[in-house]
């Protein structure tokens, strides 16, 4: 029993990272219906600016102030990362509206391809180890010899992905941005006689993909304290599983997703085999795409000439 | 509109920005408007540049002494960026500027058109240039280097050029021709060269009883993963084809037992002359005939295979193409709606390209196994999905040729560039342009998606049309 609960206060944290890489997904699929397969890379990135940032705000501010450092690292990777989502869409995205089919989604290979490399030539290909953050835990209840336990670091990371999930789905719903955004998903022509930047819009959206990717990175460092250049390429994969699972387009969808594909992540590799576990989310992926194309949480789509 | 806002935006201006004719122009009123205009342009390009550049470029860390990170600042490298970034935006407002002078009424971002008559003629002389020069190459490098073993090094390119070019061909089936863009064609790379280590190393079977086993067993597998992603379209089928490669790949590292896991099968046979073993035995391929034994007749005739292979499966496209299913996959390419409604059979048509696709990747596979005499579920990792993707993708998706120059181009040039020896003068002792391959990869197909999205040499125009004399290409080509 303490095993599964801790199974299942690991599998919602993983869910929670997840979930928020997702958002990014969904809502560049949302808005202009395409695949954004750099978005893992980003992530990957802002990994990487959030652990330069944090080595470099810890030494000022010294080894006391850990939460205070971890919060102003994950302000600043938000807005370097957000720059570094506006220039890829800039570059290469945008100039591809209105080409072939596939031409988005094979710039967005190239860019994803690019990112590791970029990573693997300016900063080594070696994993990087981050100093020890927060380590601290409560115990839930403790069953014979084993316990069940949450830790600090794991409290953040849901409470982090349930306030900002609350701020972004208010963005979508509540702001004139919003509606923007909900007004270029159904017609972007009709969007633009009405009087809204489309382009303008399509950039925010891809800003605040990667500025959530962003905060995705920061907790993920701060869960595993590890990072690699190519650690970009499985999360993002699972992260669009969820967005795909949740239904994509759907910004709760998007989380819920996360965080099943969380859980069966953990379930999987405590219950089954942890060989398989990434088998696994790949095998969610397929079946979903083939079964259940619409997700949980998403509108059917109508294939139109 | 979106005009005046978009006009404003000094960063936003391009010339493939343009949708429809809702175009702000930007026309400065006096060149010294337009001079001002471009330097703001170009410093904030510069500062966007600066900004991406913070951490990843300023700062390097390493990994120290008691494992924790170091700290390396790099002023000069982020100044460098940002200063090219600065008068390369400035020297393109330039050039923009006195292009846009000399040609006032260009239209905004005129997509390419398809092959013209005669660049369809040139890559069909190109492409036998090509081949004669492929057959004469071991020994025109053998004659210019003085023998057949100093000319090792570059006999060895050419049968990778020539691997990732029978890979590109193959991959092209099922990208250039019926528009499915897999992203797992690896896969099948490795089914092709496990079917062949396997059966040989258990079995004892030989590689000429396994190339076409090994070719049916990735066929097979190509219908396997056909069959699901029948429904999906373009980027979903992207997404799961991709998912079914890595899937192979965990399976080939996890199932110890069959595959022996990480560490791979080692010690493969060796490739016979058709059942004559190239040893220096008397029943051996040079005392067989009558010639002295020299270890590089192996490698010339591994070169001469590989170019065999590699020109069945073009043979076999071209003539695919101009039978009944190769026009159902142009058709399919083009729209797959229009295609049902016509009673094309898609579901058959898919499979078909999954499967004959899929064969020639086992067919490279097996080859790869032989010559390799090692195989590991490294090499089989999504990179290499990539790099075959990006050739079929810079070749022009479709063109035989255009994968042929885009495979040479990126295989061998990396190769050829790490030779020189004034770039190691010039960016320092350890310089490798080998580390920057899959960076110039990566940028090379986003790039290319942006100015040519139709590939070096564009033939996307169907091989057979109705009305147009028979030949493609003296129809007019459609810009889609």
């Amino acid at each position: 029993m303490a095993d599964f609960v801790q199974q299942l206060v690991n599998g919602l944290t993983l869910g929670s990272i997840y979930g928020l890489i997702a958002i990014g997904y969904t809502l560049v699929f949302g808005i202009i219906g395409m695949v954004n397969f750099a978005h893992g890379d980003v992530f990957m990135v802002s990994c990487f600016i959030a652990l330069l940032l944090f080595l470099f705000v810890n030494a000022v501010l010294g080894a006391g102030a850990i939460i205070l450092s971890l919060l102003i690292v994950m302000v600043i990777s938000m807005g370097l990362t957000g720059l570094w989502g506006w220039t890829i869409e800039r570059l290469a995205y945008r100039p591809l509206r209105g080409s072939f089919r596939l031409a988005p989604l094979i710039s967005a290979i190239g860019i994803s391809i690019f990112l590791p490399n970029l990573i693997q030539v300016t900063q080594g290909a070696r994993p990087k180890p981050t100093p020890p953050m927060v380590g601290d835990v409560i115990v839930l209840f403790a069953d014979g010899h084993y316990e069940a336990t949450v830790s600090y670091k794991q409290l953040i990371i849901m409470a982090v992905t349930a306030g900002l999930l609350a701020v972004f789905w208010y963005v979508v719903q509540k702001t004139p941005l919003g509606r923007a955004q909900r007004a270029c998903e159904q017609d972007r022509r009709m969007a633009a006689l009405l009087g809204i930047n489309v382009d303008r819009t399509i950039s925010l959206t891809f800003v605040m993909g990667a500025a959530l990717a962003a905060v995705a990175g920061t907790l993920y460092l701060l869960y595993y304290g590890v990072v690699s250049f190519s650690d970009g390429f499985v999360p993002g994969i699972k992260a669009f599983t969820a967005a795909v699972l949740g239904g994509i387009g759907s910004l709760p969808g998007a989380v819920v997703g996360g965080l099943i594909i969380g859980l069966v992540e953990t379930m999987w590799s405590s219950y089954f085999s942890i060989e398989y576990k990434d088998v696994a989310a790949f095998g969610i992926l397929i079946i979903v795409l083939i079964f259940m194309p619409t997700g949980l949480l998403g509108r059917p789509e109508v294939e139109k000439v | 509109m979106t005009n005046l806002a978009r006009a404003t935006t000094a960063a936003a201006d391009r010339p493939g920005t343009a949708r429809g004719g809702a175009r702000a122009v930007p026309q400065a009123p006096s060149p010294q408007g337009a001079m001002a205009a471009a330097l703001k342009d170009a410093a904030l390009a510069a500062l966007v540049m600066l900004g991406l550049s913070f951490p990843i470029l300023l700062l390097r860390s390493d990994v120290g002494s008691n494992n924790e990170l170091v700290l390396t600042p790099r002023v000069p490298l982020v100044v460098a960026a940002c200063a090219i970034v600065f008068f390369g935006r400035l020297a393109i407002a330039f050039v923009r500027g006195a292009w846009r002078r000399s040609h006032p009424r260009r239209m905004a971002a005129a997509s390419p058109v398809g092959t013209r008559p005669v660049v369809g003629r040139v890559a069909g002389l190109l492409g036998y240039a090509l081949t004669g020069a492929a057959i004469a190459f071991p020994f025109l490098a053998a004659y210019a280097l003085g023998g057949l073993t100093p000319a090792r090094y570059w006999i060895d390119l050419a049968i990778l050029v020539l691997t990732y070019l029978m890979l590109g061909w193959g991959l092209n089936i099922v990208v250039g021709l019926a528009g499915l863009l897999d992203l797992g064609y690896v896969a099948f790379y490795a089914v092709g060269a496990y079917s062949y280590a396997l059966l040989s190393t258990t079995f004892g079977v030989s590689f000429w009883i396994c190339l076409p086993v090994a070719g049916i067993m990735a066929a097979f597998f190509g219908i396997l993963l056909g069959f699901p992603v029948l429904r999906l379209r373009g980027d979903y089928l992207a997404i799961v084809t991709l998912a079914f490669g890595e899937i192979i790949r965990l399976v080939l590292i996890n199932w110890v037992s069959l595959t022996n896991g990480s560490a791979g099968i080692s010690s493969i046979p060796r490739v016979s002359f058709f059942g004559i073993p190239f040893t220096r035995e008397d029943d051996g391929f040079a005392a067989t005939f009558g010639l002295a034994f020299d270890p590089m007749q192996r490698i010339i005739f591994l070169y001469y295979l590989i170019l065999v292979l590699a020109l069945v499966t073009n043979a076999v496209t071209l003539r695919l193409r101009r039978l009944p299913i190769g026009r159902a996959w142009e058709a399919l390419r083009e729209d797959e709606i229009a295609c049902r409604a016509l009673g094309i059979n898609t579901r058959n048509t898919k499979l078909t390209a999954f499967a004959i696709g899929a064969m020639f990747g086992g067919f490279a596979g097996s080859f790869f196994a032989v010559r390799q005499g090692f195989v590991s579920p490294e090499s089989f990792n999504f990179m290499e999905s990539a790099i075959i993707l990006s050739i079929v993708v810079l070749g022009g998706m479709g063109s035989q040729v255009g994968v042929a120059i885009a495979a040479v181009a990126m295989v061998a040039g990396p190769e050829l560039l790490r030779r020189l020896e004034i770039l190691q003068v010039v960016f320092g002792e350890h310089f490798d342009p080998n580390q920057y391959r899959l960076l110039l990869f990566g940028l090379a197909m986003a790039a290319m998606m942006v100015w040519r999205p139709r590939g070096l040499i564009s033939q996307r125009t169907p091989s057979v049309l109705l009305h147009g004399g028979g030949s493609p290409a003296a129809a007019p080509a459609e810009a889609r």
